[in-house]
């Protein structure tokens, strides 16, 4: 992780579009008035959610709705990494984990793909579609190789099926996420060989256990209904 | 009161206190440096680890742990011997270790609690990260490689001064203390972050370089750039005042002062008048010698009628030298005194008609709080801190009548001028509500409404208000005046006011009205239009001695003992610290001097005569550091101000320009930057 601080270019003006205004009214009407900057994150996601990343315009336009400082904001959106602060791609843009299980799976490999199709990382490639950007472990590992792409994983990857999911954005196409080596999601892949006694399953091996220090049960009384307005 | 032990020491305490405190009222020395008993606790700096039984078996941070009853608190074992050497290695991992170049050095807690606490030895010899500078405006110098994120600074600039500007952007081994983007930090209290930063990263720029702290005489005085009367630390080496710091005082300044305060002493080395001057036929202002200054004026004051002499006493001016001046002309037989240099409504009836009778620590009971006129923020910036304090606790309701300023805090606007001030009484607003139902309700009026042609007849309006929702009521006085120059209650305690027939202020300067004129140091009053002989005694080369025709070199508030009324009528004794200026004497000396000359002398031979003339004449300065708050019960609020047409002209401040209220902040280079910065000419200038 590098210091994070604003793009150098930015915008001159942001504007959330009327989809966005309603859900970040949403958020807003979800905390009480006088605690309305609780809703800063949400602000900040649905800002990046429409632009694909967070400009300084965008940060003054929220301060601006949550009227709080400015410099507030700047901290949230400099502390979470998940805060773009710099243009990513607009097709795509591509979070490639690389940290150990990963990178013993294969990772380096992609990162090969990554940087013949886009170019360097954290770079936004010469057509604004694509970038791409190393990221610390995403909690995927029994899928690993994985990258995550906009909202989604992309999972199990070799470097043939990461061009071709990148082939397929650059087509216009919605690559579907999920498992690339065709299983179903995190079970181990091929032969099952453990946890296979179907015992397991059927409550035989369950015991009876004594709880210490369970409060007393209150005495069966007959709960009268609620009433109804 | 509770009990703990400390180190086997049982300690009262009362509940709510931290471990921290407990410690240290058992005499124990925590080391720390984000706790700051007033700012909110943050725990992030670690420094302040003691072992607590009953508790989990490892270090606490005591600044954020509760006491509890029968808790045993430990500072001297091994563990946290060991826990408080490992904090301050891992502080000092990307510190770096250039104390020889920081200003910090030699009044620098990490390296005071490093010696104390530390390791004598590094075991790291990775690189140490570097951090880019910010800039934060003309006052804060930031070398922010030496920051270790205490976040003091975050926390005052956003509890106490109420201008959140200052953040820590970024996370882990990246995060950085900034403003928004570079911007100068606009809070008028923006320099107490300096004092407050435990370290270098922070530091003053004015003062860069300039000197080491143990190379400073150092004396104890108080400020006079505002009429609260702050308590200061004058640091001086050789003639030149290097710097001004704040001294701890509940009951004032608490332990901030203003940006004014602080800076404005770099004017005290620039534009003096350090010799007599005379003007001479041809107009130009001549050097001269002391007799030939007091020759001059002699001359001059010898062959007038008295009522056709007017003496103005300026905003900075201590007792003695009103006093001297008071004792002198009505010698003469003078009439037309004046220490109102703005023509304030005040200085007839009681002395709690003039004065912040609540008193500075007082104010904070307060309830229900108007203020008529007057913006506090730059007015007094250091009471105005206790206000925004009260407003974070929830305690205090503000109404503002006059300028719609940001305050730092939430206030009801109720209007603009002297209509809703008289209307206020049977307006059925909220506020009004409140301020009729309130316990101990408060009026704080500003210099903006009592300085106007129809000031007389706002003061009686106001004090009308006054008597209609009980300011004053048995066990507390709200009648509260904001006054703006540090010698206005001094000058108004004594009588220093037009006598019976004289001429205020105003009428002195009209085309014609007097022959010659003395200015005690008064620059905010327009001479042009009086045809008089202006005999000039003070500091500056500011419009005061622009105009005059003789000029008397006096001591500036750092080169005499002199005592100042605050305005809430505490006597406080400022100390000298430097030598007045080349020829410049002390002001009660050279009126001493003059008296002899005009064949009136005073009848003192030194300041202890003065004084001990002062306190004859006027008991109430005798009383040092005594604030008389609500005594009195006999103050009939009624009696204030005279019934008469007000205007519909809204109330403006007092104070246009903050840092540019007095000839040695005018004088200041540094406090014309920050002017430039306030009012956006810097960066005018820079597009």
């Amino acid at each position: 992780m590098s210091v994070r601080r604003l793009a150098k270019e930015q915008p001159a003006s942001f504007a959330f579009s009327a989809d966005s205004q309603a859900k970040a009214d949403w958020w807003k009407a979800k905390y009480p008035a006088v605690r309305k900057q609780s809703a800063v994150i949400p602000m900040l996601w649905l800002a990046q959610k429409q632009e694909g990343w967070i400009s300084e315009p965008a940060i003054q336009e929220i301060a601006k709705q949550l009227e709080m400082p400015v410099i507030r904001v700047l901290e949230v959106a400099t502390f979470y990494v998940m805060f773009q602060l710099q243009p990513v791609g607009k097709v795509a843009f591509v979070q490639l984990c690389g940290t150990t299980p990963c990178q013993l799976r294969g990772a380096l490999d992609l990162k090969q793909v990554l940087k013949d199709k886009i170019g360097d990382a954290n770079h936004v490639s010469a057509d604004g579609k694509f970038s791409w950007e190393e990221v610390e472990c995403l909690g995927a590992c029994c899928n690993a190789p994985m990258a995550a792409i906009n909202d989604y994983y992309y999972e199990d990857l070799t470097p043939e099926s990461l061009a071709q999911i990148l082939d397929d954005f650059a087509a216009g196409k919605a690559p579907k996420p999920g498992s690339y080596d065709g299983r179903g999601a995190s079970e181990p892949k091929g032969t099952i060989h453990t946890l296979t006694d179907p015992k397991l399953y059927d409550g035989s091996y369950a015991k009876k256990i004594k709880i210490p220090n369970l409060p007393e049960k209150p005495k069966a009384t007959k709960a009268k209904p609620e009433p109804t307005a | 009161m509770a009990i703990a032990k400390v180190n086997g020491v049982e300690v009262e305490f009362e509940p709510g206190m931290t471990v921290l405190q407990v410690a240290e009222l058992a005499g124990e020395e925590i080391p720390r440096f984000c706790y700051h008993e007033r700012l909110s606790i943050a725990g992030n700096c670690r420094m302040c680890l003691v072992e607590v039984k009953p508790g989990p078996p490892k270090p606490q941070a005591s600044c954020a742990l509760p006491a509890a009853e029968g808790q045993e608190i430990f500072t001297k074992t091994p563990m946290v011997k060991k826990a408080r050497e490992g904090v301050m290695e891992f502080l000092l991992i990307n510190h770096p270790l250039d104390c020889p170049i920081c200003d910090q050095g030699g009044e620098c807690d990490l390296q005071d609690q490093a010696v104390g606490y530390g390791r004598d030895d590094s075991r790291y010899e990775e690189n140490k990260r570097a951090v880019e500078e910010k800039a934060m405006g003309p006052l804060i110098k930031t070398v922010m490689t030496r920051c270790i994120q205490c976040t003091r600074c975050v926390r005052f600039i956003t509890e106490v001064a109420g201008s959140p500007e200052i953040g820590l952007i970024s996370r882990g081994e990246d995060v950085e203390i900034t403003t928004y983007l570079g911007a100068a930090v606009t809070s008028e209290l923006s320099a107490n972050v300096i004092d407050l930063c435990p370290v270098g990263a922070l530091t003053s720029k004015p003062y860069a370089f300039e000197a080491r702290p143990w190379e400073l005489k150092k004396t104890e005085s108080v400020d006079v750039m505002d009429a609260l009367g702050s308590w200061i630390r004058v640091d001086a080496r050789g003639s030149a005042v290097l710097r001004v710091l704040p001294r701890n005082n509940d009951d004032v300044n608490e332990e901030w002062i203003s940006d004014k305060t602080r800076y404005a002493v770099d004017g005290l080395g620039r534009q003096r008048l350090d010799r007599p001057y005379v003007r001479d036929a041809a107009g130009r202002l001549a050097p001269a010698t002391w007799s030939e200054a007091f020759a001059a004026v002699a001359a001059k004051i010898k062959t007038t009628a008295p009522e056709r002499i007017g003496v103005i006493a300026g905003d900075l001016q201590d007792a003695e030298s009103l006093k001297a001046t008071k004792d002198l002309f009505t010698a003469l037989g003078v009439k037309n005194l004046d220490s109102r240099q703005d023509g304030a409504a005040l200085g007839q009836g009681p002395r709690e008609g003039w004065l912040f009778n609540s008193t500075i620590a007082g104010i904070e009971n307060a309830d229900v709080v108007l203020f008529v006129g007057a913006n506090p923020r730059l007015e007094a910036p250091v009471l105005n801190a206790r206000f925004r304090k009260q407003w974070i606790a929830g305690k205090t309701r503000f109404g503002v009548i006059g300028e719609k300023a940001d305050l730092t805090f939430d206030y009801d606007y109720l209007g603009a001028g002297a209509q809703t001030l008289s209307g206020l009484a049977k307006s059925k607003s909220d506020f009004v509500a409140a301020l009729k139902a309130a316990e101990r309700p408060a009026i704080i009026i500003g210099q903006g409404a009592l300085a106007r042609a129809d000031g007389a007849a706002i003061l009686k309006a106001a004090a009308g208000l006054g008597k209609t929702i009980k300011v004053v009521r048995d066990g507390w006085n709200g009648w509260n005046v904001l006054h703006t120059a540090a010698a206005r209650v001094a000058g108004l305690d004594m009588g220093f006011v037009p006598a019976e027939g004289g001429l205020a202020t105003a009428d002195m300067l009209k085309p014609g009205a007097l022959d010659v004129l003395f200015l005690l140091g008064a620059d905010e009053c327009e001479t042009a239009a009086t045809g008089a002989f202006k005999i000039y005694l003070g500091t500056h080369g500011d419009a005061g001695a622009h105009k005059a025709d003789v000029i008397l070199p006096g001591a500036a508030y750092t080169e005499k003992n002199g005592l100042y009324v605050n305005l809430e009528g505490r006597v406080q004794m400022g100390k000298r610290a430097v030598f007045p200026k080349g020829e410049a004497k002390e002001d009660w000396s050279i009126l001493r001097a003059l008296s002899e000359v005009l064949g009136h002398k005073l009848p003192y031979d030194s300041l202890d005569q003065l004084r001990a003339k002062l306190f004859a004449d006027h008991p109430t300065f005798g009383q040092i550091d005594f604030a008389p708050g609500s005594v009195a019960t006999s103050f009939d609020i009624d009696a204030l101000g005279v019934a008469g047409e007000v205007s519909d002209a809204p109330f403006e401040s007092a104070i246009k320009a903050f840092h540019l209220t007095n000839p040695v902040a005018r004088a200041s280079v540094t406090m014309a930057e920050c002017a430039a910065v306030a009012s956006g000419a810097a960066k005018i200038a820079a597009e």
